[in-house]
């Protein structure tokens, strides 16, 4: 098992070597540079500012500053268009926020969508299993832009019962509507894939045999279905992560929670090539390391898998 | 009182292209000790009769008659009634033993937990227990291996594996559904060797379901013939064989290598199965049955007993078939076109779902990766 | 919304079986199909839409870029969805027809939905047919590649490309079909595998045909059903990406409009109880989407019948 660890490792520490590169390259590529917006600034500024980021030195070795820099202190550098802040604090200050509704988005997402799917298989063809699917299939074309406006319609502006916007981490009620926005399709997702694996494995000749063996259905379910039942979920985790922190974008736009979303796509709208670059190597590793985290599950539960 | 007692038993499946009549009134006992075959082609019903009577149906499938045994009504019973008595008196071992274990549980984890479960063992004793049992059905080293996983065993050996969890509570009936079919040739022969000796040595029951007749003369004392769903014709294995009263059976004899008859040609039977979805009015053998007459596509004949401890179902007079006075000419098969018929042609793809593999519907494709 | 890769491979198995036994899966497929209701519901949604991209331009009576004066100012009131005044599904938040912009948005947002989904199915099958075909240590680099490209926050890069190189529309497309092709490749690769020892491979290739013309030729001919569910489930995930990039603003930029950028504005302004901002784009947004999901799950189910 730590061999196989080791072995995903080499794969995702080159990885995510190769994004930092390439995404400094595009930068360097990019026509104009940082300081080139709409108020033209003088030569002399631009040179000065040109200098203080380093951007006069050759390529290579500006990538390696960059590089050496995130690796060894962690530390993206400062913003270009905020001198006196860093990309560190920005992000700093938007990471918990992200990570504490994200983090009950994907819980919520998993645990729901998963009881769901298991007892729409279990009562197959019931009230029970056509209301899981109704509700997964009309989930999924209610992404979380579609879901946050939804939201604010019905609790803020018709029944005032949830705040439109903000964020404090001492009332949940700031939670509430961005946990239910990001997680709702995935949780319909999950649902989905739980239902039809969950169908497929109850149907599989080992149940069958757990059956003949005379084990009560819930033991059938819990002790022998479940784990493979699993399977196809845990490998759609990875995407779900990723695209839960995609969507965690929209979320901070149009909560204004204040996440790291906010940082990034305030600093795609001022071309702040160091923020995007720091917010999206930061979720490059976030999402190598979660994938990691997925296949060393994966060839936990399946013992077929020689690591 | 008969161990196992079958009483109209018929079994239905709903599919999307309709209803498919999988079993119809079977009617069979096995006593005590006894080892029953039941032959018959694939798609026959023999598989889902099995089932039927462990209660395994697919879900869309359903069951009705009467099934007792050692007294009590098991057929659609409680839960928890059937739970006592599967595995403890009546276990059964299953066609594909690459699937039929779970691939994501230890040998050890499997079998200990019916001994910890029908008898209350505790985990270390039930683990002793299977290793013992894992050296009664000759895995060798079966100590060191029952900490493996299933796909770390070879077929011939999961099969083992299987009829060491079907016998670890001492079961007083045996199912057997066709336990070699998957197998190679030679493991065939160690794994019926092997089940007989182990149903002399427990002493129990056993149903032996097979297409094949070779491991039925070699196994069985009684046999019944099984075609379009129900019982064609019964009897004590040594009166089949030498004198088959069913033109069906006399069909399968014709078409099987035998040893003692030198140069004799083999006889495919000709045309197919019937499609269970929509059964024949008549006798399902009718199309394909050289001594049929006209009232054979009418009335489906009764199974009736004709001398003591047989019974067939046929509208031909027995002498005739006994003597082979065929009424009807049927095309000569030639052994290679029968093979390429196309499989979808004779039987919608629907109707073979249904009646032969309803309940083992095929693994993910987990090859396309 | 994902495509769920376990039906893909199972529908992807159960192609090459058929291929063996020599049968075509399209006979069936389609009368199944045809007896799907929600298939056929969505089929014909699917139409509706497509007319109404194509023909709702010629009954708008108002353009969707001219400002509607005698509403300025007080929308909430006067901008209503009304037949009197031409404006059938009201106008926006600066008096600019909503019927005239649903529908440019309706083309725009299917436009980039197939496009997208275009590139994403010719780039991941002749990648995966080629990975699969040749094979060997070539396959391994390749699907390493694969791998590695997978555990990329693509929308950020996405954005990121979007920002530095300007938001064209054909930036767009691309970007958008160049996220979604690694799933594909994968599926394909492996389909090609499988039909890669079969005679009829084997004889092209006994007879001299090279190895580009055999992958485009015979197997990538061999892989249609599931290229066609994967492109019909593909257009709607494109949609929404295109949707979700232009409700952040990053996407279609005016005067252009997509229904993404259409929910953007109509939720912005919601609160000023110009609901109906919201509501037309919403419905065509939704619909579509239902119609292309029935329409995928229906042809793999057709393709691939199993009790579900």
């Amino acid at each position: 098992m730590f061999a196989f660890i080791l072995r995903r490792l080499a794969v995702a520490v080159p990885t995510l070597l190769l994004l930092i590169v390439f995404s400094f390259v595009l930068m360097s590529l990019a026509p104009g540079g940082p300081f080139t917006g709409e108020r033209a600034l003088p030569p002399a500024v631009l040179a000065n500012l040109e200098a203080q980021y380093g951007l006069n030195d050759p390529l290579w070795l500006q990538i390696w500053n960059y590089l050496v820099s995130i690796v060894v202190h962690f530390d993206f550098g400062p913003s270009f268009v905020y001198p006196d802040r860093t990309v560190n604090q920005l992000i700093a200050a938007g990471f918990p926020v992200t990570l504490t509704y994200g983090g009950l988005a994907f819980v919520a997402a998993v645990v729901v969508g998963v009881a769901l799917g298991v007892a729409a298989a279990i009562w197959h063809n019931t009230w029970l299993d056509y209301l899981a699917v109704g509700i997964s299939i009309g989930a999924q074309v209610l992404p979380n832009f579609v879901m946050a406006p939804l939201l604010v319609l019905v609790f803020t502006l018709w029944y005032r019962v949830l705040p439109g916007g903000g964020w404090s981490f001492n009332d949940p009620s700031f939670w509430i509507m961005p946990v239910i926005a990001l997680s709702t399709s995935y949780m319909a997702s999950i649902a989905r894939i739980t239902r039809s694996s969950m169908l497929e494995v109850l149907g599989s000749n080992h149940i069958r045999t757990a059956r003949a063996k005379g084990m009560p259905e819930s033991r059938v379910i819990i002790r022998h279905a479940l784990k493979p039942a699993m399977l196809p979920v845990i490998s759609y985790l990875g995407p779900v992560f990723v695209s839960m922190i995609t969507g965690s974008v929209v979320i901070d736009i149009y909560f204004s929670t204040g996440g790291i979303g906010k940082a990034f796509v305030d600093s795609a709208l001022n071309r702040d090539y160091a923020v995007m670059m720091g917010v999206t190597i930061l979720i490059g590793t976030l999402t190598i390391l979660f994938n990691l985290l997925v296949d060393v599950l994966y060839a936990w539960i399946d013992p077929k898998i020689r690591y | 009182m008969a161990l196992l007692d079958i009483t109209n038993l018929s079994v239905r499946f709903r599919t999307n292209d309709g209803e498919v009549r999988a079993v119809s009134d079977v009617s069979l006992s096995v006593e005590q000790g006894e080892t029953l075959g039941i032959v018959g082609e694939s798609g026959s019903g023999k598989s889902q009769l099995s089932f039927a009577i462990m209660g395994l149906l697919a879900r869309n499938g359903a069951a009705s008659g009467s099934v007792r045994f050692d007294g009590d009504e098991i057929l659609n019973a409680k839960p928890k009634l059937i739970n006592r008595i599967r595995a403890e008196k009546m276990a059964m071992i299953f066609q594909d033993p690459m699937t039929s274990l779970n691939p994501y549980m230890r040998v050890a984890d499997q079998m200990a937990e019916v001994l910890t479960l029908h008898k209350g063992m505790s985990k270390r004793e039930a683990v002793a227990e299977s290793v013992r049992m894992l050296d009664a059905v000759r895995i060798p080293d079966a100590k060191g291996r029952i900490r493996l996983y299933p796909h770390e065993f070879s077929g011939g050996m999961r099969q083992r594996v299987m009829i060491a969890m079907a016998l670890l509570c001492r079961p007083k009936l045996l199912i057997a559904d066709e336990p070699t079919t998957a197998l190679d040739v030679t493991v065939q022969a160690q794994i019926m060797q092997l089940l007989s000796d182990l149903r002399r040595d427990f002493g129990m029951a056993m149903i032996l379901i097979t297409h094949d007749l070779g491991v039925v003369a070699g196994s069985c004392e009684r046999v019944a013939v099984m075609y379009g769903g129900r019982i064609r014709e019964t009897g004590r294995v040594g009166p089949i064989f030498a004198e088959p009263a069913l033109p069906y059976t006399q069909g399968l004899l014709d078409a099987i290598p035998r040893v003692d008859q030198e140069d004799e040609e083999l006889r495919a039977i000709p045309g197919q199965p019937p499609n269970m979805s929509r059964p024949p009015a008549g006798c399902a053998f009718e199309p394909r049955c050289p001594y049929r007459r006209p009232v054979c596509a009418e009335i489906d004949p009764p199974l009736e007993d004709f001398a003591p401890g047989r019974a067939r179902a046929c509208h031909a007079p027995l002498a005739d078939v006994l003597a082979r006075r065929i009424t009807a000419e049927l095309p000569e098969v030639d052994p290679i076109a029968a093979g390429d018929i196309p499989e979808a042609e004779a039987i919608p793809r629907a109707a073979v779902a249904g009646a032969g593999v309803a309940g083992t519907p095929s693994a993910p494709g987990k090859e396309a990766e | 919304m994902v495509i769920d890769q376990t039906k893909m491979q199972s529908l992807s198995a159960r192609l090459v079986q058929d291929e063996v036994k020599g049968r075509s899966p399209w006979a069936d497929a389609r009368k199944r199909f045809f007896r799907n209701k929600a298939a056929m519901f969505g089929l014909t949604i699917l139409v509706l839409v497509t007319l109404f991209a194509a023909l709702g331009g010629q009954f708008a009576a108002w353009s969707g870029e001219e400002l509607d004066f005698s509403v300025m100012g007080r929308v909430a009131e006067l901008g209503a969805p009304s037949l009197a005044n031409g404006h059938y599904f009201g106008t926006d938040n600066l008096g600019r027809d909503l019927f005239a912009r649903v529908v440019q948005g309706t083309q725009i947002s299917l436009m980039v939905g197939i496009v997208g989904a275009a590139i994403a199915v010719i780039v991941g099958t002749l990648y995966g047919a080629t990975a699969g075909y040749v094979g060997g240590r070539t396959d391994q680099i390749m699907m390493r590649a694969v791998d590695i490209l997978m555990s990329i926050p693509y929308m950020f890069v996405l954005i990121l490309l979007l920002v530095m190189f300007g938001r064209s529309m054909s930036m767009l497309f691309l970007g958008i079909g160049l996220i979604s092709w690694l799933d594909m490749s994968r599926i394909v690769r492996g389909q090609t595998l499988s039909l890669k020892n079969r005679e009829f491979i084997e004889a092209a290739r006994a007879t001299g045909v090279s190895s580009f013309r055999i992958i485009i030729r015979h197997i990538v001919p061999n892989l249609l059903g599931v290229v066609a569910v994967y492109a019909t489930l593909l257009v709607p995930l494109m949609i929404l990406t295109e949707s979700f990039i232009s409700f952040l603003g990053l996407g279609v930029q005016e005067p252009l409009t997509s229904w993404g950028a259409l929910i953007s504005e109509g939720a912005g302004t919601m609160n000023y109880g110009t609901l109906w901002q919201l509501a037309f784009p919403l419905f065509f947004f939704v619909i579509t989407l239902f119609g292309f999901f029935f329409v995928g799950d229906g042809l793999r189910d057709a393709l691939d019948p199993k009790e579900r």
